[in-house]
């Protein structure tokens, strides 16, 4: 099951691009198969198992955190976004 | 009257504003029918203000009394007494003409619903030129315009691309120039902020910014020039956004945004903009806005991305979105990884555009979703952002009660992520666990 995700700038420094395709049941399952493709991903926007607080994950257009977490399910086409606090102004 | 002063080409007059549009609709003989025949109810009295130089009908009298149950019964009415007004104030058309504003109380009709604006007993309705008039028309004193918040010719023709939008007409453009905003940070995205919103002619702009201009600001920061390096950037600001628009107030805070100067800065203003360069600033700022009840327009920016949106007094905050800031050296700041010069504007005129909506009270505001904004891939998303109930500031059981120590809270010196501050902050770090262990 293919899942586009799109990633910020500071993220493609891990990935090599902005949009990439995992798999996976769930978000988590979909975070570990990305890092078995881009090694560090995951060090990149999870602590201990947890997502670090500075990053949200969007199911399409909306947050995990009032989904089922890392345990929401995917399906395919759908799109998963990787948001990490910025800080520039 | 001499319409020459107005400087309006037909290409503004055929984008005429709705509201009076929605006179023409309005056939003139409505002006025509005296208040008096309908029917034996008693219609609403009202005064009139007759602006000086319509006076010589009025025998000189400022204000007259008529009746009528909108605006246009009660200039038909004025008319009708003073034979000759309706012909002052329309002309040979049906519209009230772009020179003359006409006031319920001190609104202007526009923002009402044009001469259809029912009245009741005791409104007040001013009739204003707007402009210096020529000829016989004296223009309205001084006095006369401060008194109903008219706009000088001056604004009238500076602001007119604004004024002809019905959605700002003259009643918002002055709400635009009754409004206060205060930009967080002088640089890349506080330049087009500050200069987007002293084109609008916003009537106090306060920018804090405790840093002085470098070069390497220049590539971005639209309010600084050449000739301003080592200069204050407040100061740098302040010189630009006047260069621009004497008329705008400008208000420097030349420190750095502290748990003990916050509040006492942001309670003075009514919008607040975010284009902080780092988190602990931005946890300052939501949580100071969070106790002062002030709209906060946050925008932040890095490499190619923007991120935009509007936090609303009670409905959610910056730590609902993100409850923590990185660790220090897991985000990097645009002095480390760098920035799109460009994307400074494409952010900081988003931001600009979500204060002047909310201050007209026009639109969709962006509160409640997250605009995201790649250059690289010129691609504009949003997902939604809400209250989170369990937010430490503004959830249903807040432990954050009062500012904190937020140079702490993102363990490092303002939150700057460079080296000698990472290894400061890394220090600092141990020492707290140190003194956590004993």
């Amino acid at each position: 099951m293919a899942i586009e995700v799109k990633v910020t700038s500071v993220l493609q420094k891990v990935t090599g691009a902005k949009v990439v395709h995992g798999e996976g049941g769930t978000v988590a399952e979909l975070l570990s198969d990305l890092d078995g493709k881009y090694p560090g991903f995951k060090q990149q926007i999870m602590q201990e198992g947890s997502l670090h607080r500075f990053v949200n994950i969007y199911l399409n257009d909306e947050d995990i955190r009032y989904l089922d977490q890392l345990g929401t399910r995917l399906k395919d086409g759908d799109s998963i976004s990787i948001l990490p606090a910025l800080a520039g102004g | 009257m001499d319409h020459g002063h107005l400087h309006i080409d037909r290409t503004d007059r055929a984008i005429a504003p709705a509201s009076r549009v929605a006179l023409a609709a309005k056939p003139a003989t409505a002006i025509s029918h005296p208040a008096s025949t309908t029917g034996g109810r008693t219609m609403p009295a009202v005064s009139v203000y007759i602006p000086t130089p319509f006076r010589k009908l009025t025998g000189n009298r400022q204000h007259v009394e008529a009746e009528g149950k909108d605006v246009a019964e009660v200039l038909a009415n004025v008319d009708k007494q003073f034979p000759g007004f309706a012909k002052l104030v329309f002309g040979s058309g049906t519209e009230v003409p772009a020179h003359i504003n006409i006031y319920v109380n001190k609104q202007e009709i526009g923002s009402l619903q044009g001469i259809a604006t029912p009245l009741r007993d005791g409104d007040e309705v001013a009739v204003i030129p707007a402009m210096a008039g020529g000829s016989a028309d004296a223009p309205a004193s001084a006095p006369e315009r401060k008194r109903i918040g008219a706009l000088t010719s001056e604004q009238v023709n500076r602001y007119s691309r604004h004024i002809i939008m019905p959605q700002v007409g003259p009643s918002g453009q002055r709400k635009i120039m009754e409004s206060s905003v205060l930009i967080i940070g002088a640089g890349g995205l506080g330049s087009p902020i500050a200069v987007y919103l002293a084109l609008a002619g916003i009537g106090k702009i306060g920018i804090v910014d405790f840093d002085t201009v470098d070069i390497s600001n220049l590539q971005r920061q639209i309010l600084h020039q050449n000739a301003d390096i080592g200069k204050l950037k407040a100061v740098s600001a302040k010189e630009t956004i006047n260069a621009y628009n004497p008329d705008v107030e400008v208000v420097t805070h030349e420190v750095p945004i502290t748990s003990d100067n916050s509040m006492e800065i942001i309670a003075q203003y009514d919008y607040i903009i975010n284009g902080a360069d780092n988190f602990a600033a931005r946890y300052l700022v939501n949580d100071t806005c969070h106790f002062l009840k002030k709209p906060l327009i946050d925008g932040s920016i890095l490499l190619f991305d923007g991120q935009v949106t509007v936090y609303l007094p009670g409905k959610g905050c910056y730590r609902c979105l993100y409850p923590a800031p990185p660790p220090p050296g897991m985000v990097p700041s645009c002095a480390e990884a760098g920035v799109l010069g460009a994307l400074c504007g494409t952010v900081g005129t988003i931001q600009a555009t979500e204060v002047l909506k909310l201050i007209l009270g026009v639109g969709e505001s962006l509160h409640g979703r997250l605009l995201l904004y790649d250059a690289l891939a010129m691609e504009v998303r949003q997902v939604k952002i809400r209250r989170d109930p369990h937010c430490v500031l503004c959830g249903e059981h807040p432990t954050v009660t009062e500012l904190i120590d937020y140079d702490a809270f993102c363990g490092g010196a303002f939150g700057h992520t460079n080296e000698e501050e990472q290894k400061a902050a890394d220090a600092a770090k141990a020492a707290r666990e140190r003194a956590a262990g004993n």
